[in-house]
């Protein structure tokens, strides 16, 4: 079945897209969702960080992001105490409003609120609710066929919900597209890198994120259409300092926040949304789609606050990324609550201490309105560097 | 000696055998690198004691630690120690005050604790995960997660013979060899088999005790209340898991609460109304929160606490001594996920002891310090109370940290529940 929730918007001047995807982002009842149910299509909800979509789209259903939202909990407060980040309320709330109907939800235990939700779920809705057990131990000789055999179960539970299986074929078929679309975000993301004044921060991220809202082959149309466009800018660098945005691998920071920091600042590299760009190059499309699937979580993979993985320790990690993006200083976000976001900051900072690089300690909110405060923080921090 | 003296000894013995083996434990710790002993650094949720003690590792428990700097009220030092560094208020209490006795060089109220040679955890909590990763920064020493796949849903447990279930024990039986290795490699031992067996029969003989004395508590009066004297248990349990000393400990509990039970033996305060406690304890105000339920004839009869700290260990689960390192795996595989059951699908098994328990009342204590037990608990207490007719408090406060534990706010809301059952009792007498 295919069915487009774009109606027929895309051979769209860049202008044009950047709207679109704003207004998409921005828009609290999901309207793309609402469209691809209303044509008969059936939506899988992930929770971040990272979920392997190409198993839900070869089985014909839509993958959505589940990133929480700028909304009210009113709902969904009742099903939680406090002392809790807010996309997990938010999340909740998303589908107890009808906002985002969904077919089948799974949540991954990236972190200690998280694991709950899929329980959480499972109490209030009867569609099939369930936790997808991603390896915690990355370094085990036996990871790869553990995860392997962990998505052939849940192809089984997703063709469930589908009403038909699918082939090794169509998996293959489902990589591929999710292959060219990650090609086209690595891509989007080398702009930001070597000619940040073509691409602000918030243009990016509206331009990736939707992603997570729509068929991805929609996507990659919209991403085919607007990189030329963007290259073709006639914009010229300014005097702003390069910097590297850490901590939206899973709450996001709302728009506004990445519209002041840009106002200020070249975010050339992030981590925000990393579970669409988790997977860093092509997945094989020859042999087990499964294993390839399951070897290429691990073996092929950025980093993050929620894996553990010796061969990646996060603060090491985040110099790469710096020295990779040829940085200046970072912003060192943590979701308000987020306990790994929070954990992570510490060595973060000791690491960025060490290495001399500046570096601006914040907390955000996915709700939050007002960002004067930060506003005159950050330029402070970027005047220190800048007239230093 | 008379059967009245010998009475009077076994009443109260688990308590007081408890807080000995404790003191011991911890002489031991502050002994061991003076020996030159090494420590393996290990939690409640799958500590793994069976392979370690194989390498006569010393177990230290980082969460026990930090909860007995609560409970000896020296807590906030170390939370503004490890808050100095750099860590903030609202991450987990036990990280931080193990953070800030490590940076003391292991000052703790009850000894020296030593340095790890070897950290082993699950996934069972992913702070264990971040927690273990502060100890590679600081010690630059093995850290092996072992991962155990937990239930995928409320109905969807699977079992030995299932290909679900028979995959994941795979998994977990592959890492049980790879940690072997780093064990072997660490200690410079041999792995030995026949200890292996030895330390799975202790622990066969610790968890058929353990479950027994839970379900000990179905008389009434309860012969123990779950939170403070379940608590000394349940230290014993984790601390002594897989040695002769912990099976012969749990033995003589058995004996102690069939003692009682036989005799009809309650709690110091007399039993009006049977509770479930659900969380953590707060044991900032250790002994006083469970006065403000005692004081009105509140007996907790059970806690998941005592199940999911456990690391599973009130399965009963009995090792296959013929067949070790599978049924380990097995044992290993069911353990954790029934601790990770327990604190996110435990309204179903709670909903299950109401009626033969007897239970009049569910008191959830959902605590900033510990997303992973307190996050499902107002969604939890909903299933219960749409499926029973029991009376259920919701108050939160903390394990660690006293600025959010608000004595009088919550005997308010203690005093206000006791209330409330009391009308449900009379109630329930009328319409008798």
């Amino acid at each position: 079945m295919t069915i487009r929730v774009l109606n027929g918007q895309h051979d769209l001047s860049l202008d044009d897209a950047l709207h679109l995807c704003r207004d998409l982002m921005e828009d609290t009842d999901f309207p793309t969702v609402k469209r691809w149910r209303e044509a008969g299509g059936k939506v899988l909800g992930h929770f971040q960080v990272y979920f392997p979509e190409e198993i839900a789209h070869a089985a014909g259903l839509l993958p959505v992001k589940m990133r929480g939202a700028p909304i009210e909990a009113r709902q969904a407060e009742a099903r939680f105490g406090s002392y809790l980040c807010s996309i997990l309320k938010t999340s909740l709330e998303l589908a107890l409003s009808g906002r985002v109907p969904l077919d089948m939800f799974v949540s991954h235990p990236i972190c200690d609120a998280a694991r709950n939700l899929a329980a959480v779920f499972g109490r209030n809705f009867s569609y099939p609710c369930q936790i997808l057990y991603l390896p915690q131990n990355a370094n085990s000789a036996h990871s790869a066929q553990y995860l392997r055999d962990e998505y052939a179960r849940l192809k089984g539970e997703v063709e469930a919900v589908a009403g038909r299986a699918f082939s090794d074929d169509d998996l293959r078929a489902s990589i591929g597209v999710f292959n060219e679309n990650r090609a086209l975000l690595h891509r989007l993301y080398a702009i930001k890198r070597d000619t940040p004044w073509l691409l602000s921060a918030d243009e990016a991220y509206v331009l990736m994120a939707v992603g997570g809202l729509i068929p991805r082959e929609e996507h990659n149309e919209l991403l085919r259409g607007v990189i030329p466009q963007i290259t073709a800018r006639t914009a010229k660098p300014q005097d702003r300092i390069r910097v590297v945005f850490e901590g939206g691998f899973c709450e996001q920071p709302p728009l506004d926040l990445l519209r002041t920091i840009a106002q200020f600042c070249y975010v050339v590299d992030d981590d925000l949304l990393i579970g669409l760009r988790w997977i860093q190059q092509d997945v094989p499309l020859d042999g087990d789609p499964l294993y390839n699937l399951a070897e290429a979580y691990l073996e092929n993979s950025s980093y993050s606050p929620v894996q553990h993985d010796l061969r990646k320790p996060k603060e090491k990690m985040l110099l790469q990324r710096l020295q990779a993006a040829r940085a200046d200083a970072a912003i060192i976000t943590a979701a308000k609550m987020c306990e790994p976001g929070l954990d992570e900051q510490v060595a973060y900072s000791k690491a960025l201490d060490e290495a001399h690089i500046p570096y601006f300690i914040s907390e955000f909110e996915e709700n939050m309105t007002s960002f004067d405060h930060m506003q005159i923080q950050l330029e402070t921090f970027v005047e220190n560097l800048l007239f230093a | 000696m008379s059967d009245g003296h010998k009475a009077d000894e076994i009443v109260g013995r688990g308590s007081r055998e408890g807080a000995d083996l404790f003191r011991q434990w911890f002489q031991r710790l502050t002994e061991a690198p003076e020996r030159g002993e090494q420590s393996a650094y290990v939690f409640v949720m799958g500590s793994l004691a069976e392979i370690l003690r194989v390498f006569d590792f010393h177990m230290v428990f980082p969460e026990i630690n930090s909860l007995q700097t609560a409970v000896r009220r020296v807590a906030h030092e170390y939370l503004n120690a490890a808050e100095d560094y750099g860590y903030s208020p609202d991450i987990c209490g036990y990280v931080k005050a193990d953070v800030a006795m490590q940076l003391q060089g292991g000052q703790h109220p009850m000894g020296r604790i030593p340095r790890p040679d070897l950290a082993v955890y699950t996934n069972a909590c992913n702070t264990y995960i971040k927690w273990a990763e502060i100890w590679e920064r600081f010690y630059r020493v093995p850290c092996f997660t072992l991962d155990v796949p937990g239930s995928r849903a409320a109905s969807g447990r699977t079992w030995p013979g299932h290909r679900d279930f028979d995959n994941d024990v795979h998994y977990v039986l592959a890492q049980i060899k790879e940690l072997i290795g780093v064990c072997e490699q660490v200690s410079g031992k041999q792995f030995d088999i026949d200890r292996l067996r030895e330390t799975m029969g202790h622990a066969n003989t610790m968890s058929r005790s353990w479950r027994r004395v839970l379900a000990l508590n179905q008389n009434v009066p309860a012969p123990f209340n779950a939170v403070t004297d379940g608590t000394v248990y349940l230290g014993v349990s984790n601390g002594f898991r897989g040695t002769a000393a912990g099976a012969e400990y749990f033995t003589r509990l058995v004996a102690e609460m069939e003692h009682k039970a036989a005799r009809g033996l309650g709690t110091a305060r007399d039993e009006v109304y049977r509770l479930i406690f659900v969380g953590v304890p707060c044991y900032p105000i250790f002994r006083r929160f469970t006065e403000m339920f005692t004081e009105h004839g509140g007996a907790f009869i059970s806690s998941t606490y005592l199940w999911f700290a456990s690391g599973g260990t009130d399965l009963d689960f009995q090792y296959d001594l013929s067949r070790p390192l599978e049924s380990l795996a097995e044992g290993v595989l069911l353990g954790v996920r029934d601790a990770m059951d327990s604190m996110f699908f435990q309204d179903q098994r709670l909903i299950a002891m109401v009626e033969p328990y007897q239970i009049d009342g569910v008191v959830y204590h959902p605590i900033k310090s510990c997303r992973t037990t307190s996050t499902g608990m107002a969604d939890n207490r909903r299933a219960v109370l749409a499926a029973c007719d029991v009376g259920s408090l919701f108050i939160e406060s903390d394990m660690m940290d006293k600025r959010v534990v608000s004595e009088a706010q919550l005997k308010n809301r203690i005093d206000a529940f006791f209330e409330g059952l009391a009308n449900r009792k009379q109630m329930k007498r009328v319409q008798a």
